[in-house]
């Protein structure tokens, strides 16, 4: 019940004293000015891990430790869409079932108490992904399925998996293309669904997922440029897999500094795992997004620092009122008996005629082929075997 | 001082033109005592004003567009409604907070109690929802419809601890502070299950014990005296202070009946500027009419319904556009019946809606824009319209060629051979 407390550290606590004289005396980047400088009201994640299978325990690892740091940081359940592609907490193979660690000395348990996992399993496909991004999802999906963000909101998308140059590997059964990820981000703008955007990717040749990104206010960070390969950080040899990816790693790292407070901004992030850390060499794209990456904040992404405006106006009500009488008509409460919501469009099959299915002539190649086909099969028989083949 | 101007406002409400929109202006005699000294113009809670004469025409004109520019919309009003088309270099990061023009929207009250062994809040929030903001949403309802909820939260504490302050021996929360004291509680609240529609919440704190009383601190450092802040499309907070007991030994917990009309008036004013609605900015020879329990004014309302039918017509064109450029860029969508249909609706609905705004019908206009914005978003959010038709080039290569050269190699071998007999025979036989 105290955890509330501990999310904030005590050097906020002797921040605010000092924070105010500091401020105010030097009367230039006041902390109130700076955030109000990104425009965004609501924050929101989509953390996808592509891969399944135990030997991918560190794409699942890797997602759940930016999970972790982004709600530690403020963002809430209800704004992240977290996606795993398979359960590696509760695998028959892991020997400590309910857990899954990012380092190899079992220090930092990610799974945690209240993982809230929207997709998971063989939901985390690219037809839902793309569906979560532009918004394209039936009706019947639940809340905390769905990417409602507006024009106002920061959007991270982090995502993890085996991918190649220009694509990523959903499931080991289906890819997503660079040029796929580019549409729907360009949808999403078209749609006003984001304020900015960070895209991070985490897979081997990571960069080529964003080269075709086109639509503004998009920063992207990789964890290697094309033709690298990304590589993981350490095995454990009491669990026998490979715990996480080095680019992650060291993000983790990096994040777990970051208090909701901090003034960190995007260039420090682009300088982590460097080339003698990571092996490959992280990439970053800022040409798409408007704002100086100097200043951008961490949490403008990661955590969620709410604008707020002090009430300085109130309304005066007559307490004496009697009761109001609502003039509007109150709904029917209870008259009806309750039903499901209506998961199949019945009505929209039964009234919409039947297809005629119109028969379109062959298409040219078609026609060409068998043209050539029974040209040669003539040739070659002869019109007179005819008879005794038919 | 006596309030002629109310009265003669109300005595000649009847004899005005009703509809949406309009906007009556009465001229006095510049000596007259209908309105108070030193003010010049009276803008009655309906859609009228009482305008001072004195001057000549030209000063009645610039006073005329002064008040058209309170009491109606200013060309800053319309480009903030459409803030998110402008470029935003041009209007700025906090132009339009404002909460988005939507079909619903949901208000939830939360009563936040961390210390139940000391304090045990009753609220009779029913009453209060029947009494107080009732006539407010029934105001709004021309705007959207609206539900209500309630609920108490035990144990939800601040995201920050508030420092004590030994002048005022009290707890002081800095403005610094206030963003980071919403995310720990938001987790709690429940927002998500409900329904679609943007949520406002509305919580209520009482302090704990230990940390009572609580003052928030603006950034003068000068306490506020709702002891409330708010947050752009999300909500607000208020922090309700328990008076201590007279005498140290009371039994805990102590009952505390939360005084409804106190904290109704504070989030009443909230959602107003949620709304965008304000009555900071004026010149100072206006005065306003308070609006009373309504809440709002007719003519703020008016303000209200003008910037979200131009916001409803710029979703429909530009949402519209950019399904008619996927289309254009991926030939091969199936394009269902139901969607076609929701389309065509959408450009007639907002056709009439521009037709009306032109005319200047304001009701007819809201109407009509907010069914092109259903059928617009219907149209563009079908999940039928999900493209996942991309082939690179040399994918297509890789799939036909290992199938077709194999096939190929025979037939293009006969084609040569009957080429070369065809041309043998060409040549006549010898005998």
């Amino acid at each position: 019940m105290l955890s509330f407390k501990e999310e904030v550290p005590s050097p906020l606590q002797s921040t605010v004293g000092t924070m105010d004289n500091t401020d105010y005396r030097e009367g230039g980047c006041c902390h109130t000015e700076q955030f109000f400088r990104s425009g965004h009201t609501n924050n929101w994640a989509v953390l996808v891990c592509t891969s399944r299978f135990w030997f991918n325990y560190r794409h699942v690892a890797n997602t759940l430790s930016v999970y972790r740091s982004v709600k530690r940081l403020g963002i809430p359940d209800s704004h992240i869409v977290l996606m795993l592609a398979d359960d590696m907490a509760c695998n028959p193979r892991n020997p400590k079932p309910a857990t899954v660690f990012s380092h190899k000395n079992m220090e930092l348990n990610v799974y945690g108490d209240d993982v809230e996992v929207d997709y998971r399993s063989y939901e985390v496909t690219v037809e839902n992904f793309l569906r979560v991004l532009t918004g394209r999802i039936p009706p019947s999906t639940p809340r905390s399925k769905r990417l409602l963000s507006d024009d106002r909101s920061n959007i991270l998308i982090y995502m993890t998996g085996h991918g190649g140059n220009g694509f990523l590997k959903f499931q080991d059964s289906e890819e997503i293309t660079n040029v796929e990820l580019a549409d729907a981000f360009e949808q999403m703008w078209q749609k006003r669904r984001y304020n900015e955007l960070l895209f991070i990717i985490d897979t081997c040749q990571g960069a080529s997922m964003y080269e075709r990104f086109y639509s503004p206010n998009i920063m992207a960070l990789a964890s290697s440029q094309v033709g690298e390969d990304s590589l993981s950080h350490q095995p454990d040899l009491g669990i026998g897999v490979h715990l996480m990816d080095r680019y992650t790693f060291y993000v983790l790292e990096f994040l777990e500094e970051i208090h909701p407070a901090s003034q960190t901004n995007m260039n420090d992030l682009f300088q982590v795992c460097p080339k003698s850390l990571c092996v490959s060499t992280p990439g970053h794209r800022t040409d798409l997004f408007q704002r100086d990456p100097q200043n951008v904040l961490i949490t403008d992404f990661f955590g969620s620092v709410r604008k707020v405006e002090i009430t300085t106006e109130t309304i005066s009500l007559d307490r004496d009122l009697a009761v109001f009488e609502s003039k509007l008509p109150k709904d029917e409460l209870a008259t009806e008996p309750l039903k499901y919501a209506e998961q199949l469009p019945v009505a929209q099959i039964i009234h919409q005629k039947p297809k005629q299915k119109d028969w379109h002539p062959p298409g040219g190649f078609i026609l060409g082929l068998w043209a050539l086909i029974i040209m040669v099969f003539f040739k070659t028989y002869g019109i007179k075997h005819m008879k005794h083949i038919f | 001082m006596p309030p002629f101007s109310l009265e003669a406002d109300a005595a000649l409400h009847p004899l005005q033109d009703a509809s949406l929109g309009s906007l009556t202006m009465y001229v006095v005699p510049e000596t007259s005592s209908l309105l108070p000294q030193g003010i010049n113009v009276y803008v009655g809670k309906h859609r009228s004003a009482l305008v001072r004469a004195g001057g000549g025409l030209a000063a009645l004109r610039t006073l005329l567009q002064q008040l058209t520019q309170v009491m109606s919309f200013t060309a800053s009003s319309i480009s903030a409604a459409l803030s998110d088309r402008v470029p935003s270099g041009q209007l700025g990061p906090d132009a339009r907070r404002h909460l988005k023009s939507s079909l619903g929207y949901e208000i939830t009250f939360s009563l936040l109690n961390p210390d139940p062994k000391s304090h045990a809040v009753d609220w009779d929030i029913e009453d209060a929802v029947n009494r107080y903001v009732q006539p407010v949403l029934d105001k709004l309802s021309l705007v959207a419809n609206f539900s209500v909820d309630s609920q108490i939260l035990y144990y939800a504490v601040l995201g920050v601890t508030p420092r004590f302050d030994k002048e005022s021996s009290s707890f002081l929360l800095s403005a610094h502070s206030l963003p980071h004291v919403i995310n720990p509680v938001e987790a709690r609240l429940g927002s998500s299950a409900a329904s679609l529609y943007p949520v406002l919440n509305f919580l209520l704190y009482v302090p704990e014990r230990s940390h009572s009383p609580l003052y928030i601190q603006d950034k003068d450092g000068a306490p506020v005296s709702t002891n409330a802040f708010h947050s752009p499309r999300w909500g607000g907070i208020m922090v309700y202070n328990v008076e201590a007991p007279a005498s140290p030994q009371v039994s805990l917990p102590l009952h505390v009946d939360v005084d409804m009309v106190r904290v109704m008036e504070v989030f009443l004013a909230q959602l107003r500027l949620l709304f965008g609605l304000s009555r900071e900015e004026l010149p100072p020879e206006f005065l306003l009419e308070s609006p009373g329990n309504e809440g709002l004014a007719d003519w703020e309302l008016d303000r209200l319904l003008w910037a979200h039918t131009v916001e409803n017509i710029a979703t429909v064109s530009t949402t519209l556009t950019s399904l008619a450029q996927l289309l254009d860029k991926i030939g091969n969508i199936v394009i269902k019946d139901d969607v076609a249909s929701e389309v065509y609706q959408a450009v007639a609905s907002a056709q009439s809606a521009m037709a009306e705004l032109a005319a200047g019908h304001l009701h007819l206009a809201f109407q009509a824009s907010k069914e092109a914005v259903t059928s617009s978003e219907r149209a563009f959010f079908d999940p039928s319209l999900l493209h996942l038709l991309y082939f690179p080039d040399d994918q297509k290569f890789a799939i036909y060629i290992p199938l077709f050269l194999p096939m190929a190699v025979p037939i293009l071998l006969s084609l040569a051979k009957i080429v070369r007999e065809a041309r043998q025979q060409g040549t006549p036989e010898r005998c």
